[in-house]
């Protein structure tokens, strides 16, 4: 029987998050959290029922060695020289929960780690950041968007829990879906952008939950099937797909809290290292049009915050028990550990900040930003940000 | 069912040879924890079907598991006897289905934030067996050579950038007489050394000829196979209940005549069908297809020879699309195929480093059809750049 061998996990944690910022130093020009001060100007100025928050979540890391290390660098161009320098990046992001991309995404949104099938239609099990909001700041539904990859996505909007779920959650658009049923099956031309959960093509749990429907794409983005349909043909990927609906949104409802889930670096799984670095370029270009759009939209420029960040890495190449870059199957700290980054009004610009934060700190770090309380989050503010 | 009821009759469903080990070895497969038996077990049931390193590996396992004393056998699995298991997966029929068992424990580990304590329950193990089981040296000098870019007219990217810093980077190799020149290096090895599945040539396109002395593996030759696995795969996606998992496990339990694979060398026959089966993208992709196989062959058979040639996969499309498998004609993407094969001629390395006598071993890429290549071995200078004139037969000859 063939175990694998590797260093301390911790170390090894540590040792990544040190190489990033080294990386981030040397080639973003970026200071060291720990030298400055506790920020003490966070969203001065600006009034909390203006505040908003978009969140950016990958699903499927990229490694620092096609991203920020420096023969990486080539392919985050945008990152690296708009986003990083004007954003405090967190090099130590650790997630301990499982390694999938819905789950993941579901312990994201809701500050505890989930145990909840992967691949099924389940809400998460804990109260979602949209429930959060909703209840405790009384904000309509209109206010809180989730714009998300496949259709195993279609459930994140809302938690089955007693105290909050049905009818607190957010709109969920699957824009892949919307497409399909906007072409009712009869095209080929837009197969490019309505690829598949890479984790397990061949697999698309049934669509329930708050779905947006396709009759609602007039009336609430005001957009018909039609000019939906012409757009779409000019896009190249579902990622770009689903920025363009966020924009959309942005534009017509602009939700005070919007979360967006990206996808196209995931078609590492099917081992095409080229089509991994076209995934990870885009992607890097993707969340330089949010934050541009974010800028040039009256309701957003000046009171948003923007998050990016994985929902966890890839598989180190020294792991003899994966297949590098394919997938994220070892649980190493390669694949645990992953980054964030805050850009925005009253965010220290161009701060490294070394120390360990999980993934479940995301939730309460945007309830104190925007004023709510995730009481059963199991994650801490990141005081940093605050 | 736990390990310690085990008795003898209990594996009447294994082949011969794997039932005869389990016998030889029932009284200390009783004691194991059951969080580690089935692991040992997944290995054991296809004990007919392994390649001779794999056959050893397993053996010495299990011979020093029953030389241990009773005090030490405690202190190598302790870890495992820590790992708490559900009722259900002690009722689960772990011995005739190990592998299942072992995929449902992964699950199980994840749910109830168990997999890092198995991590390092296993970590632990693996170093002390490294320690009582030395690996023996290859019989010669591992020699791997990969060979990227068929079909790529012209390419100004760089190159090779991963394995520069450990070898020699060759900007002017005359190739002309190419892949022919690699193919008789292999076989010239194979008549000198021969042992079984010790000298292998894969190729992720329609293989050139060569001798038969080499284990082949190609593409192109299981592409009805692959035909059928598809259409096993989308008709089993349109059945109640059927999940990803539970494809995952149908798929590895078809052997090779559910894939009309005529009946040859079973060995063989089984490694090549599971590239297709146990593969992630290999059904659809001929780069990943030659980069997993390599990594396999290499990780099981531990080749003292490789040759494996990468050959321009098909353009991406819809996942579901490419899965259809349809008769229409395929565009190829042969500069993304480059990319993908240049990363894989790294892995091919790696993963050739990471097998007994790493210091003794020697590696060579080619870019087909172009000048550019690199050698790697213990004479080779590392970091460098040649501009000199030399040949591929010279290059390889050089490596041992």
């Amino acid at each position: 029987m063939k175990f694998r061998a590797t260093s301390a996990e911790q170390d090894l944690a540590r040792q990544l998050a040190w190489s990033r910022r080294e990386f981030l130093r040397t080639g973003a020009a970026m200071a060291l959290g720990s030298t400055l001060l506790p920020g003490g100007t966070a969203l001065a100025g600006v009034r909390t029922k203006k505040r908003k928050v978009v969140v950016i979540t990958f699903g499927g890391g990229a490694r620092d060695q096609e991203t920020f290390a420096p023969e990486g660098q080539e392919n985050i161009p945008h990152l690296m020289r708009e986003l990083i320098p004007q954003s405090a990046f967190f090099t130590q992001v650790v997630n301990r929960g499982i390694l999938g991309h819905y789950v993941a995404t579901a312990s994201l949104a809701t500050g505890v780690y989930e145990t909840i099938n992967n691949f099924a239609s389940l809400p998460p099990e804990n109260p979602t950041v949209f429930e959060y909001f909703r209840k405790d700041l009384k904000r309509p539904s209109t206010d809180a968007w989730v714009v998300a990859p496949s259709n195993g996505f279609n459930r994140i909007g809302e938690s089955n829990h007693r105290a909050y779920g049905a009818g607190l959650g957010a709109n969920v658009i699957l824009p892949k879906h919307l497409l399909t049923a906007a072409i009712s099956g009869r095209s080929t031309d837009y197969d490019h952008l309505i690829r598949d959960n890479y984790e397990s093509p061949l697999f698309a749990p049934d669509l329930g939950g708050s779905e947006f429907q396709l009759q609602q794409l007039e009336m609430m983005l005001k957009l018909s099937v039609d000019d939906f349909k012409s757009h779409a043909l000019t896009l190249s990927s579902p990622d770009e797909l689903s920025v363009y609906v966020a924009r959309r949104l942005m534009r017509q409802l602009a939700p005070s809290l919007l979360w967006i889930t990206m996808h196209d670096i995931d078609i590492a799984h099917a081992g095409a290292y080229s089509l991994y670095i076209e995934g990870i370029r885009r992607t890097d270009r993707l969340c330089a049009e949010m934050w541009k759009a974010i800028q040039s939209e009256p309701e957003y420029a000046g009171n948003t915050t923007l998050f990016i960040l994985p929902d966890f890495g890839r598989d180190s190449d020294g792991d003899s028990g994966g297949n590098g870059f394919q997938h994220h199957r070892t649980g190493d700290a390669l694949s645990r550990t992953t980054w964030m980054m805050a850009i925005g009004p009253g965010i220290r610009e161009g701060v490294v900040y070394d120390r360990p934060v999980q993934s479940t700190d995301l939730v309460p770090t945007l309830g104190s930003l925007l004023g709510f309380s995730p009481s059963l989050a199991q994650g801490h503010p990141v005081a940093e940000l605050l | 069912m736990l390990p310690r009821d085990l008795k003898p009759e209990l594996f009447s469903g294994y082949p011969p040879e794997a039932r005869k080990l389990v016998d030889n070895y029932i009284g200390v497969l009783r004691r194991l924890p059951l969080s580690f038996l089935p692991n040992l077990l997944r290995e054991a049931i296809e004990f007919d079907y392994r390649f001779p390193p794999e056959r050893k590996a397993l053996e010495q396992e299990l011979a020093n598991l029953n030389s241990l004393s009773a005090e030490q056998f405690a202190g190598w699995l302790q870890g495992f006897a820590q790992i708490h298991l559900s009722a259900a997966l002690e009722n689960l029929d772990w011995i005739n289905a190990p592998a299942q068992f072992v995929e449902q424990l992964s699950s199980y580990l994840w749910t109830t934030h168990q997999l890092d304590a198995f991590r390092t329950a296993a970590v632990a193990y693996a170093e002390r067996l490294r320690t009582a089981v030395k690996a023996e040296p290859p019989a010669l000098p591992r020699l791997g050579i990969t060979v990227i870019g068929q079909g790529v007219e012209s390419y100004d990217g760089p190159l090779f950038r991963k394995l520069r810093p450990h070898g020699a980077y060759y900007s002017r190799v005359d190739q002309e007489e190419g892949l022919g020149v690699l193919l008789e290096v292999v076989a010239a090895r194979a008549k000198a050394n021969p042992a079984p599945y010790a000298h292998w040539y894969v190729d992720g396109g329609r293989a050139a000829p060569s001798d038969p002395a080499l284990t082949t593996v190609s593409y192109s030759a299981l592409e009805s196979a692959r035909a059928a696995l598809l259409a096993k795969m989308r008709a089993d996606i349109g059945r109640p209940g059927m999940g990803p998992e539970a494809l995952r496990t149908h798929l590895a339990q078809l052997r090779p005549v559910d894939l009309g694979v005529s009946p040859g060398d079973e060995v063989l026959d089984r490694f090549r069908v599971k590239m297709l089966t146990e593969g992630s993208g290999t059904q659809i992709f001929s780069t990943t297809f030659a980069q997993w196989t390599a990594r396999e062959a290499l990780r099981r058979a531990q080749p003292i020879t490789l040759l494996v040639r990468f050959a321009p996969r098909q353009r991406q499309r819809p996942m579901n699309e490419l899965l259809s498998a349809s008769s229409e004609s395929t565009e190829l993407d042969p500069i993304g195929s480059l990319v993908d094969a240049d990363m894989g001629a790294y892995y091919n390395w790696l993963n050739q480093q990471r097998l007994p006598g790493a210091d003794q071993s020697a590696f060579l890429v080619w870019f087909e059809g172009h000048g550019h290549a690199m050698a790697i071995g213990p004479t080779t200078p590392r970091g460098t750049t040649s501009s000199s004139k030399t040949t591929l037969r010279d290059l390889a000859r050089s490596l041992f």
